[in-house]
């Protein structure tokens, strides 16, 4: 039996694919998507072997830059990001934390100077999983739960 | 890595031979001193949070290696009244200046001041994380009281969680074979999970307790420290924890005969001074030995010893 599409394939774009269900608006208020000008779905709690349950964006007429690869990352460090040209994968990546996040997160210890004065913040991660970070100003480290983004 | 022109900003930028040589630098600076090392240089010392110890410290050390120190002792006389930002305080002052010495009550300010500045810098405190010149002399302190930096067992006492100092020193001590640390405080104040985590990362042993008299008999150094109550973010806390631990005569039944205590000043009430001339006492001694021990790094860092 043919596979059915939950949603419509695209003709070129971005499928964000083996998102959390739980993280998938998050994924999309990073992208910003509430602006995207052209076409884009999310579908949620679709059965998965891998995850129980998953996400999956499609947006069309937007390819991902490498910051925007970095902040999804930040909170689905599995998914899988393909580039579609003319309803075909062209590129698929699975995303990786870089080791130094600019600008991505904002430092959540309020006494951070990050936090009093214009600076690019500037995280290390110290651990993927589970994800432990240290903000290279105050030297504080946070885990997953605690990081808030840009 | 060489000092001269570095930024002295975090007890982690340290490795084990810099931490020793720092010390040894030192060593020679109690034996001479008063030199014409420093002559011609100038220190501003940026206060924009109260000190005495430090401050005068660094000043003194300044001018007894014939250098000047100018500066100011605390916020209010400074444009960052006007809203002046930290970053362009630290442009402008770095003109009149050969080197910048810090105290900021935001975390990371002094980080955040050494990448404004193309002058050294060294942090004389930000907030509760660092205050690398402290463990610094708290080590000498250790060196010269105990004659060694290994085989030790240290009891850090009081206020675990926003005490800088013991952060700093625990991380400075992993350095060193044979450590074992006990962490004495109340469940509230203990050390931080990061630092617990650092340590068993690099194979150091440490207990914890809130009951100094549990481990008192194993240690070698116990060091007390002030709980805070600038660092509270709510007073009743505060009031719940002031005056938990303090230190008398008592203790002295519940100890090895060569332990020695130490505290980096200013004490409220944790250390009675009926224990001030015992043989264990040496907190005077070691803020003392903020002299030898900041002459050292100011040299280091003006270029004028290597």
């Amino acid at each position: 039996m043919k596979k059915e599409l939950k949603v419509s394939a695209i003709e070129n774009g971005t499928v964000i694919d083996h998102i959390p269900a739980d993280a998938a608006l998050k994924v999309a208020r990073l992208l910003d998507l509430e602006n995207h000008a052209e076409l884009f779905s999310i579908a949620s709690n679709l059965q998965s072997k891998r995850q129980g349950k998953k996400a999956i964006i499609k947006i069309s007429g937007k390819y991902l830059t490498s910051e925007e690869v970095n902040k999804i990352a930040l909170v689905a460090p599995d998914v899988t990001v393909n580039i579609i040209t003319n309803f075909e994968v062209k590129k698929k990546t699975e995303v990786q934390l870089p080791n130094l996040l600019l600008n991505l997160i904002q430092c959540s210890n309020p006494n951070c100077i990050t936090n009093h004065e214009s600076v690019t913040t500037k995280f290390y991660v110290l651990g993927k999983e589970p994800m432990k970070v240290k903000c290279h100003y105050c030297e504080h480290v946070f885990g997953a739960k605690d990081i808030e983004l840009m | 890595m060489p000092f001269k022109n570095r930024d002295i900003i975090s007890i982690y930028d340290f490795s084990k031979s810099d931490l020793l040589h720092v010390l040894k630098v030192a060593s020679a600076m109690e034996k001479a001193p008063r030199s014409n090392l420093l002559r011609g240089k100038i220190m501003g010392a940026l206060f924009f949070e109260p000190s005495t110890r430090t401050r005068l410290s660094f000043i003194s050390s300044m001018e007894q290696l014939s250098g000047q120190a100018m500066g100011f002792a605390t916020a209010k006389v400074t444009s960052t009244r006007k809203g002046e930002t930290l970053w362009d305080s630290i442009k402008m002052i770095e003109q009149y200046v050969d080197i910048i010495v810090i105290r900021h009550h935001l975390e990371g300010a002094a980080r955040l001041a050494s990448e404004a500045a193309k002058i050294p810098v060294i942090n004389a405190g930000d907030g509760s994380n660092q205050h690398p010149t402290q463990t610094l002399l708290d080590l000498y302190t250790i060196q010269k009281t105990k004659g060694r930096l290994d085989n030790l067992k240290v009891g850090m006492l009081g206020d675990l969680k926003y005490g800088r100092t013991v952060h700093s020193l625990a991380i400075a001590l992993s350095h060193f074979s044979n450590i074992k640390l006990y962490f004495i405080a109340p469940d509230a104040l203990r050390m931080p999970k990061e630092y617990r985590d650092a340590l068993s990362e690099k194979g150091i042993p440490f207990e914890e307790t809130e009951n100094l008299f549990d481990v008192s008999k194993e240690l070698d150094v116990l060091y007390a420290t002030r709980i805070q109550q600038e660092r509270f973010p709510d007073p009743l806390e505060y009031e719940k924890y002031k005056g938990i631990y303090r230190l008398d005569k008592t203790l002295l039944n519940h100890i090895k005969p060569e332990l020695k205590i130490m505290h980096p000043l200013p004490r409220v009430d944790e250390i009675s001074p009926e224990l001030d001339n015992t043989k264990h006492a040496v907190y005077f001694e070691q803020a003392g030995n903020g002299i030898p021990v900041r002459k050292a790094i100011l040299s280091l860092v003006l270029g004028a010893v290597k």
